[in-house]
């Protein structure tokens, strides 16, 4: 699978007063495999970029290919697409709408076209995928706690078997354990599957944990696109349009003007932990 | 006796069946004792559950205790006479900014809070504008809401509490659906509020460097304070937050795992200054 956007650009209102241009001129190209961290602030784009690639959003210009075929032709099955691009919004457990939690998830497969056993076989297959116990199938999505709910939302969009998972913020609101927990799962998951992830942050701390990509937008433009190491090495350009590096980015950095020879490539606790210990000696 | 203090307070949810007999029954709060001295930073933590958002409704008197008792300013909330006054003197900021703005442009707004107390209309223009300043949104006095931020938007809801002249403001995670841009926005402003005006404030979040600089934060587990202290006595308390399925800040976490790795440094370093500065003192 890749997914490929050529000069897309795109308008809110085209027509009237409240004329917007939300994307301007975005090319890039997402591979099988890849990890990708989408970061910006409110109104950058973030939302109106991740809806084009499933063809919720059509551009007002430009084209775009999944595995080569252009999504807006005529003849192409958008429906099909949308099972092979899943898309996690923010807050999904306000979606869930049926009886119990298996049934909810039973939902996608079932509009699918598959049958009964076969819902069912993949909705138990989602539920194990995200983390929740059988335990939880029976019961009302409306009794479980917030990180249950979360993560039977997020089966809801697995159980079509998607290709692509893009979740748009899915720690929002939940407490440190409950968002560490959700996105050790989507870790695995996306190392058990080799599904590609396109996860929607405003925690670079959570970027620099867990994506090996990093798309920065500011004002409807991709501003960075790179490994996160590399993206918050300019942590200045990151301020200047009004974001920051992880903590960590920031302790390297006043170490090293300290005189401290440790390297500004970690980014995570783990990493500057090491070189910390290293530097003093202590390593072994 | 503090601007917040309980005693004992118990709290349950009772859900009702159709014929009206009690089908369960939830403690939502468990004995909670607390004292809350006027003009302090309050920062209170805890898990999703854990009884935070139900304890802070119980502060404006939204909820009422099922045992024991909890005054604001020296009035029980069980007192049905003075409820409007207790709202008045402790208002409350919520989660999701949409849900709390009421008006068509942003003046109008703030001024339906003083508007209900029945204030005169020339005095109503008075706190509307100074209230606005206060939170440094009143060159969009004019503006309609749909079209702010959310950063800017929970500014109006604060400056919409700001005009009612409240001793205290209750803030049920104000940022948590925030960039970060508009979460340090309103967390600049209720620190100048209390600073500058002296306003109490509590702030309710999962947001740990939220909370560095409170006076004090206490920390909720299944409806009970379970820890209570100044920033660092808590902070440096790790593996008993980890836990409660709470976290430290990063520069916190740093310092713990070198410690734990046998680099000599103080318990509890809040900041990436005492971080560096340890570390230097060690090379």
């Amino acid at each position: 699978m890749s997914i490929k956007l050529e000069n897309i650009n795109f308008f809110y209102s085209p027509d009237n007063a409240f004329k917007k241009h939300a994307l301007k001129d975005i090319n890039l190209e997402i591979e099988q495999g890849e990890f990708v961290g989408i970061i910006g602030h409110t109104g950058s784009g973030k939302s109106t970029l991740i809806q084009h690639f499933n063809g919720l959003l059509k551009p007002t210009s430009g084209h775009l290919y999944y595995d080569n075929s252009n999504i807006f032709d005529n003849a192409y099955h958008l429906k099909k697409l949308r099972e092979k691009v899943g898309l996690v919004f923010q807050y999904p457990e306000h979606q869930l709408f049926e009886t119990t939690v298996l049934k909810d998830v039973c939902f996608g497969p079932k509009n699918q076209g598959l049958d009964e056993k076969s819902c069912i076989e993949r909705a138990g297959e989602a539920l194990k995928l995200v983390g929740l116990k059988e335990k939880y199938w029976d019961k009302s999505p409306f009794e479980i706690s917030g990180g249950q709910k979360r993560r039977a939302a997020i089966a809801g969009v697995l159980a079509m078997r998607p290709e692509v998972l893009i979740l748009d913020e899915p720690t929002a609101g939940l407490d440190p354990r409950g968002k560490n927990d959700i996105l050790n799962q989507i870790k695995k998951l996306y190392q058990e599957t080799k599904i590609t992830i396109i996860l929607v942050s405003h925690s670079m701390e959570d970027i620099a944990k867990y994506a090996n990509r990093l798309i920065v937008m500011n004002q409807g433009s991709i501003y960075f696109d790179d490994t996160p190491r590399n993206i918050f090495k300019r942590y200045k350009e990151l301020e200047a349009i009004g974001l920051a590096a992880p903590q960590v980015t920031y302790i390297m950095d006043r170490l090293r003007r300290k005189g401290f020879d440790v390297s500004l490539d970690a980014i995570t606790i783990e990493e500057a932990k090491e070189e910390i210990l290293k530097f003093l000696g202590r390593d072994k | 006796m503090g601007i917040i203090k309980s005693n004992n307070l118990e709290f349950e949810y009772i859900n009702h069946k159709e014929d009206g007999e009690i089908e369960s029954v939830n403690k939502a709060i468990a004995g909670v004792n607390i004292d809350i001295e006027k003009g302090d930073f309050i920062v209170i933590l805890g898990h999703n559950g854990s009884g935070k958002s139900t304890l802070a409704k119980q502060m404006n008197a939204i909820l009422q205790p099922t045992r024991g008792s909890m005054w604001v300013n020296g009035i029980n909330t069980k007192d049905d006479e003075n409820l409007l006054n207790i709202r008045r003197m402790a208002g409350m900021v919520f989660q999701n900014p949409d849900n709390q703005i009421i008006g068509s442009i942003v003046e109008e707004d703030v001024g339906f809070g003083p508007e209900n107390m029945g204030v005169a209309t020339e005095d109503i223009w008075k706190r509307v504008e100074e209230s606005l300043t206060s939170v440094k949104m009143l060159e969009y006095r004019r503006h309609s809401p749909n079209k702010l931020s959310g950063g800017q938007k929970q500014r109006v809801a604060i400056a919409g509490v700001m005009a009612m002249k409240p001793d205290c403001i209750i803030l049920d995670e104000p940022t948590a659906m925030l960039d970060p841009n508009g979460r340090k926005d309103v967390i600049k402003t209720v620190t100048e509020l209390n600073k500058a005006a002296g306003v109490t404030i509590i702030l309710i979040t999962h947001y740990m460097d939220e909370a560095v600089f409170a006076d004090r934060i206490f920390v909720m587990d299944d409806g009970k304070i379970v820890i209570e202290g100044i920033p660092r006595e808590v902070f440096s308390q790790v593996e008993r937050l980890r836990e409660l399925r709470l976290e430290v800040p990063q520069v916190t976490e740093l310092a713990y795992e070198l410690q734990q790795a046998g680099v000599a440094l103080s318990d509890g370093i809040l900041t990436i200054d005492e971080l560096v500065e340890e570390l230097c003192q060690l090379n």
